[in-house]
């Protein structure tokens, strides 16, 4: 049967096989290169798609339906008319600092794909501290935020910046925290061994309450980290016109939007990976003819299965929950969330001491 | 693959980013005129200085965070090792979590959490 693992090794081998390895390896940078930049495509495309489809549905609205059938191609159109829109710098900015910021998020947004694992045995580097190398690079993004909120020479874009910088840090502690939760039950930071660890059950099925609890501040902490709405401050657009990117017009703009697409689709990979078992089938007991039906569906299709529900949940949060004050906001991280998540790291030690998990 | 992955994919980021750029640059018109360049505030001129002065808040959570962020490195090579070690780690995290718990107690005495 043939699989992504499969293509990428016959792949592998042919070209180790033709040339000779320094090439062999340069040429395999160079088609890794060319499928991130496909992905971060795709997912634009899909994603903006989704996110005014699933809006259109929940408020009872059509949505796009005009470009191509269903306006399929509404997101082709908008990328056509911002990359011939003028890309324009406002007088006094920080020139450097302006034009060097949607590099640095867009770097930190496609570096963190390495140890994420799309399919069986199909990733880029099975780091073996993939886990904390996420959790690092994550953090990475807020320098490119700041930085392009202090360049733009602009209150709100100033104002925005700050209130992100200061959401991003906070709830990045109690995602930590409910990272870790997961990192004891399985006892290993690599990506294969945490998917392994699940091979008889997902940790939500195994671990009882500590890990729902987990999972819970896991959403809430990635949904305050991609500035998403509930909390969406840095970008409200009744209080500050569009946050840290008011100035940012053209193509630029385009790279923040996409990147934020890019790193929604990344931390929700990460909940599905941790959580739900990566591309793990569903299975019930062992060796029923359910196991076989589910063992089936290649386990691509479950990876992005469980990362679009991930991403259909954050969406759904938008149009459920209106915006929490800076001051709530804080306040929700730092008084309920990131207490609750250290006592429950504390119930998952006591869980994995004493083996109650299956 | 190793460790050279990360290198390729920040080439592939920063040249899929710069030709995105450089394409929009070549293809679009720019025209200049004199309130084009000025910064955005809902159609009137700005007021006052742009960088503006804000709440100082900003500033006790980025220091308290610090604090917490240099504990939760601390935690992952724990997280790691706590099957193998048992009780030991477990009693060790609890008092670790006591002495910070009350540094945490004490910012939140002095007001460090509330938003004024």
């Amino acid at each position: 049967m043939w699989s992504l693992q499969n293509i990428a090794d016959s792949v592998q081998h042919w070209l180790y096989a033709t040339f000779n390895p320094t090439i062999a390896m340069l040429i395999e940078f160079a088609i890794i290169g060319v499928l991130a930049i496909g992905l971060f495509s795709m997912l634009g495309l899909v994603l903006i798609y989704m996110e005014r489809k699933v809006s259109a549905w929940m408020q009872l609205r059509l949505g796009p339906n005009r470009v191509g059938p269903k306006g399929v191609f509404q997101t082709m159109a908008d990328t056509l008319k911002l990359i011939v829109k003028e890309g324009m710098t406002p007088n006094g900015a920080d020139k450097l600092l302006f034009n060097l910021a949607p590099f640095i998020v867009m770097i930190s947004a496609m570096v963190i794909l390495a140890p994420l694992t799309f399919a069986k045995g199909f990733q880029i580097w099975d780091i073996n501290i993939g886990v904390f190398f996420i959790a690092a690079i994550s953090s990475l993004s807020v320098i490119g935020i700041l930085m392009a909120g202090w360049a733009s020479n602009n209150k709100y874009s100033l104002l925005g910046a700050m209130r992100s910088g200061a959401q991003i840090v906070s709830y990045e502690l109690s995602a930590g925290l409910s990272i870790l939760a997961i990192v004891v039950l399985s006892g290993s930071l690599k990506i294969t061994d945490i998917i392994a660890s699940q091979e008889n059950g997902w940790w939500i099925f195994k671990g009882h309450v500590p890990v729902w609890i987990a999972f819970v501040i896991f959403i809430i902490a990635v949904t305050a980290e991609t500035n998403r709405a509930p909390f969406d401050l840095a970008e409200a657009e009744s209080e500050l016109t569009a946050g840290f990117h008011t100035e940012y017009s053209g193509m630029k703009f385009a790279l923040f939007f996409l990147a934020e697409y890019v790193n929604i689709f990344v931390v929700c990979a990460l909940g599905a990976i941790l959580f739900l078992g990566g591309w793990m089938p569903l299975h019930f007991g062992t060796g029923t003819k359910f196991n076989e039906v589910m063992d089936y569906i290649p386990s691509s299709v479950w990876f992005f299965g469980k990362t679009f529900f991930l991403i259909f949940v954050i969406m759904w949060f938008r149009w459920t929950f209106p915006r929490l004050r800076i001051d709530q906001l804080l306040n929700l991280e730092w008084k309920y969330l990131l207490p609750i998540s250290m006592i429950n790291l504390l119930l998952v030690t006591l869980i994995a001491i004493l083996n109650w998990h299956f | 693959m190793g460790a050279g992955s990360l290198i390729a994919l920040t080439i592939a980021a920063i040249t899929f980013s710069g030709i995105a750029i450089l394409v929009a640059k070549l293809i679009t018109k720019a025209t200049t005129n004199k309130q084009k360049g000025e910064p955005y505030e809902c159609g009137v001129p700005t007021q006052g200085p742009n960088w503006v002065q804000f709440n100082v808040g900003y500033y006790l959570f980025a220091l308290l965070f610090l604090i917490f962020d240099v504990e939760l490195i601390f935690l992952f090579p724990w997280a790691v090792v706590v099957k193998k070690i048992g009780w030991t780690a477990l009693v060790e995290i609890i008092i670790f979590f006591f002495i910070l718990f009350t540094g945490f107690l004490y910012a939140h005495k002095k007001g460090a959490l509330k938003w004024k």
